[in-house]
């Protein structure tokens, strides 16, 4: 499948490649898809005190597309408050990321990843005591 | 080395040098019409087109008469199953092939369900071959064809033809092959074993592409009913003009697979053996798939555990290859041979076939290895599975979020 050059660039230089420390409490981890569809995303934030994402990282197992999506969904949450990065939906990325049709479940997959990872880190605020609504 | 390198030879192969060079003058200067009796022209291409049917026999061990000419095998394997089907279906309705056969197989097949066939489609194990006891079981009094292909596209498993022949001549039922993969590639005598129809393929054995041939055998005579109808060419079976220049390039292509075969397949089978442990003695958790015993010597087809084709095939974009991943079809199924050989969907998803062919070349193989290794390194380290698979996690113990 021919590829167009935003995909291809962020399949070769992956940004946020990694993970953080899953039990920090400032973290939050989402871990979607499946192995047998052949795509699973695992996304990690980290929110500081104002409430701003100041860290992402992902690993991907999928195809070029789906690593391409986490890897643009990192760099666009970094900065960004909870609400803001919940804000991104899945059409702006297969937009940005200009994916055929066969493909727009990556997109829907890295949209997933961002609820998934903010619903862990708002559960871990819960337990840890802190008021999760200040974020 | 030159790259991109190929190393898709099961897709198709680039015609031999050879084969193009007698092919030339039947495009310009001899373009005479095979069936024009009645001028030069005309016998020159006939008898070029009979010197290609003799090559084509030879190599399959057949009779010159025997050889039908088609634009492919997959016209072939139309022919010999909607052909046989309908011509016998006074006689009985039941049809045998494998779950494991190529899609022209597949498809005909299943049309023939909607004009009132019945078909089994027999399992394989999990070395991907056929247990003919099973086959045995599965003929009964209506049963008229029995269709099993030599050697598999995906995985390059080779079928157990011999026992396969005995029985389907012992119960009187036709048996056709095809073989696409495995002519020119794999001894293959209709006489040792007992076969009524194989469909070949131009393309596939270094040949051109649009062309094909349909071996039918004549004693005991199998009749079939045509599927294209015109000028009654090919005693009835196939009609339309021949194409001389694509049917002298297969045969000069038979040609050379009679001759090279035996000292082709040793020098491809050393050049899979490299690759293979090369591939596992510096990656873990790799797996080939289908029998390593019964095998076509170019293909090598492997599972790379946690990661996934087709992201490891942009890896390693200097390597022409497939994958068995969902990824790089239109549909999101993963491919259905491996799933076949119960090769879980996870691992059909990280599957890549190499295809090796008489063009490869050792440094091609190394550099393969060398690129392969890295990107599956690189991409294990950005896989999730991975990382958990390191952290002592057991993947099946998961519940995943099925989307």
């Amino acid at each position: 499948m021919a590829y167009n050059d935003k995909v291809l660039e962020h399949y070769e230089k992956p940004r946020n490649v990694g993970s953080m420390d899953k039990n920090d409490l400032q973290v939050g981890t989402g871990m979607v898809g499946a192995p047998a569809c052949g795509d699973v995303m695992k996304l990690q934030i980290r929110v500081n005190e104002n409430g701003i994402i100041d860290d992402a990282k992902f690993k991907t197992f999928g195809c070029g597309s789906a690593i391409a999506s986490s890897s643009l969904v990192t760099e666009w949450i970094k900065g960004k408050t909870i609400d803001q990065a919940l804000s991104i939906k899945n059409k702006d990325i297969a937009e940005e990321l200009a994916l055929p049709p066969v493909k727009i479940h990556c997109s829907v997959l890295a949209e997933d990843a961002i609820r998934s990872a903010v619903e862990d880190y708002r559960k871990k605020q819960q337990k840890g005591g802190v008021d999760a609504n200040r974020v | 080395m030159k790259l991109p390198i190929y190393m898709d030879y099961q897709a198709t192969t680039p015609v031999d040098p050879r084969v193009l060079e007698v092919m030339v003058p039947w495009f310009t200067e001899k373009f005479g019409n095979p069936a024009s009796r009645s001028h030069p022209f005309g016998w020159e291409a006939e008898q070029a087109v009979e010197r290609a049917r003799a090559e084509i026999a030879t190599l399959i061990g057949a009779d010159p008469r025997e050889i039908v000419f088609t634009s492919g095998a997959t016209e072939s394997n139309n022919i010999a199953i909607l052909g046989i089907a309908r011509f016998h279906k006074s006689r009985g309705n039941h049809i045998i092939t494998t779950v494991i056969e190529h899609k022209a197989v597949l498809d005909t097949c299943r049309h023939l369900e909607s004009e009132g066939f019945e078909v089994t489609y027999l399992p394989v194990g999990t070395d991907g071959r056929l247990d003919p006891k099973r086959l045995a079981d599965a003929i009964n009094e209506r049963t008229i064809l029995v269709s099993v292909m030599a050697a598999n596209n995906e995985i390059g498993v080779i079928q157990p033809l011999e026992e396969i022949g005995a029985i389907c001549r012992k119960r009187q039922v036709h048996f056709h092959t095809d073989a696409a993969q495995g002519v020119g590639k794999m001894p293959l005598d209709v006489q040792a074993l007992n076969l009524d129809l194989v469909s070949i393929s131009g393309h596939k054995i270094y040949g051109p592409k649009g062309i094909g041939a349909l071996y039918v055998r004549r004693r005991p005579r199998v009749r079939l009913q045509a599927v294209m109808f015109g000028g009654g060419h090919e005693r009835g079976m196939r009609s339309g003009t021949l194409p001389t220049p694509l049917i002298v390039g297969l045969g000069a292509a038979c040609a050379i697979c009679s001759r090279e075969m035996a000292a082709e397949t040793a020098r491809i089978t050393a050049l899979r053996q490299r690759m293979q442990e090369g591939i596992m003695k510096q990656l873990t958790h790799v797996a080939i798939n289908g029998s390593t015993e019964y095998r076509l010597a170019g293909n090598l087809n492997i599972s790379f555990a946690y990661v996934e084709g087709e992201s490891l095939m942009m890896a390693i974009k200097d390597i022409a290859v497939s994958s068995g991943s969902a990824c790089t079809s239109a549909s999101l199924e993963p491919s259905y041979v491996l799933r076949a050989l119960g090769v879980n969907e996870e691992l059909a998803h990280t599957s890549i076939r190499f295809g090796l062919g008489r063009f490869t070349t050792e440094e091609e193989v190394d550099y393969a290895v060398r690129t392969v290794v890295d990107a599956v390194n690189r991409l294990r380290e950005m896989s999730p599975l991975w990382e958990m698979v390191q952290e002592g996690i057991d993947l099946d113990s998961v519940r995943w979020a099925q989307h």
